[in-house]
């Protein structure tokens, strides 16, 4: 594999916009990421495009068909919430093979108010009677089992979802910009213990671009050259619940050390993190699946700030998926968006100070894993 | 299979909502069954083409299930899909037998101080629907051991 360089980045603002078809969304994203690399799409040489819900629909044509059709090979991605990053993994091989000099990635969703997800009415539905399989639910399950295992409170992740929200203020792509307080977040409806509304992350659109290139490439292009250290995909190695309770620590462990190898830094070198937020118990359990603190130690580590803005390791300051916002498809991209943007010195208000190494993590339940490693 | 009980009309059968859900014939009481891995010993509810632990093909051995376990973890359901009545315990129950299995708790109060880790539990089955040729369809439930 050679070096492989982010070049561009492009993202609209996480939010809802029924009046616009995917591809409209997902063509503005990649037009913004064009503009960012100073290309035009006929400098594109590979599209890998990540869409969940219409995963079945050729979004990756779709978007060309907005933006211009160079004939050139798509590859149409779903790999549940880690679509977009597998997307961006897709590029980011066509790249290093040295088969192609420059790729894009765009993650993209359309979900409107879906509602819950992971779950159906209807007349042949078992949820509710045998348990559930609601994200919601299982998330919450997951945080229950941190709570079983360390004694973890309620207060504990409810303390996460104040922080992402307060993060989200300082970043105008962010779907909710609002603060809310510890006592708001405790006192909001529960959707599913110990998940109430505010921990849990909102439905929504929303699209993101990257345009990634080789060594060459890059230096004709960019004086402020993103390197992308590594890209590791995990899936669920057997553990002994993982078909009844999904487990999402073990392949983010193993894919946080296969990364931490490849990109030869460890967890004390990262100056920011984008982590799967989904939920505000799943944050909480990666600190500790990432190395970011020992085991049974999380908790501890929200009380004292850790992970806050200017805290050791910095998580999610663009808002996280539970304020930024989580249109499926376009998540893993939108990480990386904001991952390079820090690297660059170009997060206005949210600027991690000085920078130099991010991470972008995400779980898609089922499971599959990716990790990012960029280095400026 | 179960039989056709008196209380049905003819030609309608109770079923179960799993086919690891057994409702037990000439007077056994319900149980879950599962398949053990011959190789290693993993367990697995419903059908299964490999061990995923070992990957070994088999023999796989059909196993009955202990109808007692204990609570490993759950989380109290607010907010469903529509139609489905909340708040309900979504919990996952251990068994003996080195099975894990995804349940509804019911006769116990949807508050967290009310479900202690490793509570004991024992298995319980009814009715939950007719399904669209009049049948019974028959769930399990865990509640808390008497």
């Amino acid at each position: 594999m050679r070096g492989v360089y982010v070049l561009g980045v492009g993202m609209i603002k996480f939010g809802r916009y029924p009046e616009k078809d995917v591809s409209e969304l997902a063509g503005e994203a990649a037009l913004l990421a064009l503009k960012d690399a100073g290309m035009t799409i006929k400098d594109i040489q590979l599209l890998a495009s990540g869409n969940l819900l219409q995963a079945n629909a050729m979004v990756g044509q779709r978007i060309l068909q907005q933006i211009g059709q160079t004939g050139i090979p798509i590859i149409n991605v779903s790999n549940a919430c880690a679509t977009g990053s597998t997307a961006f993994r897709e590029a980011y091989f066509a790249v290093g093979s040295g088969e192609y000099d420059v790729a894009m990635a765009v993650g993209s969703e359309q979900m409107g108010k879906a509602g819950l997800l992971g779950g159906g009415g209807g007349r042949e539905s078992v949820e509710g009677i045998l348990g559930s399989g609601l994200m919601p639910a299982v998330f919450g399950q997951a945080g229950v089992e941190h709570m079983r295992q360390y004694g973890t409170k309620m207060e504990h992740f409810a303390k996460i979802s104040v922080k992402n929200h307060k993060h989200s203020t300082k970043n105008p792509l962010s779907q909710y910009q609002t603060e809310v307080a510890l006592e708001d977040v405790m006192k909001a409806r529960m959707v599913a213990y110990p998940n109430t509304l505010y921990m849990c992350c909102p439905t929504g659109d929303g699209a993101a671009a990257a345009i990634v290139c080789s060594e060459a490439v890059m230096k004709k292009h960019s004086n402020k050259p993103v390197k992308v250290g590594c890209s590791v995909l995990t899936s669920d190695p057997w553990t002994p619940r993982d078909l009844t309770l999904p487990d999402v620590s073990t392949l983010t462990r193993n894919a946080a050390k296969i990364a931490y190898e490849k990109a030869g830094v460890g967890p004390d070198d990262i100056d920011l993190v984008e982590l799967h937020d989904c939920f505000a118990t799943a944050e909480l359990l990666h600190y500790e699946n990432l190395g970011f603190c020992k085991d049974g130690e999380a908790a501890r580590g929200v009380d004292e700030g850790w992970f806050e803005w200017g805290g050791k390791t910095p998580v999610n300051v663009s808002g996280g998926l539970l304020s930024k916002g989580h249109p499926l498809g376009a998540t893993g991209v939108a990480n990386i968006y904001e991952v390079v943007t820090h690297l660059r010195g170009q997060a206005g208000a949210r600027q991690v100070e000085n920078a130099k190494v991010g991470m972008a993590h995400v779980i898609g339940l089922g499971s599959a894993c990716t990790i990012h490693i960029l280095t400026a | 299979m179960s039989q056709p009980t008196a209380a049905q009309p003819e030609g309608k059968k109770a079923r179960p909502i799993v086919p690891f859900l057994r409702l037990g014939d000439n007077g056994d009481k319900p149980h879950l069954v599962a398949k053990r891995c011959g190789n290693c010993g993993a367990v697995y509810l419903g059908r299964r083409v490999a061990c995923s632990k070992c990957s070994a093909t088999g023999p796989f051995n059909e196993i009955r299930l202990s109808d007692k376990g204990s609570l490993w973890v759950y989380s109290i359901v607010y907010q469903s899909a529509p139609g489905i009545p909340t708040p309900y315990v979504a919990a996952i129950v251990d068994l003996p037998e080195g099975a894990s299995v995804r349940c509804t708790l019911i006769d116990v109060e949807p508050n967290p101080e009310k479900l202690p880790f490793g509570m004991p539990v024992e298995m319980v089955t009814k009715k939950v629907r007719e399904d669209k040729d009049g049948n019974d369809v028959i769930a399990f439930f865990f509640r808390p051991a008497k």
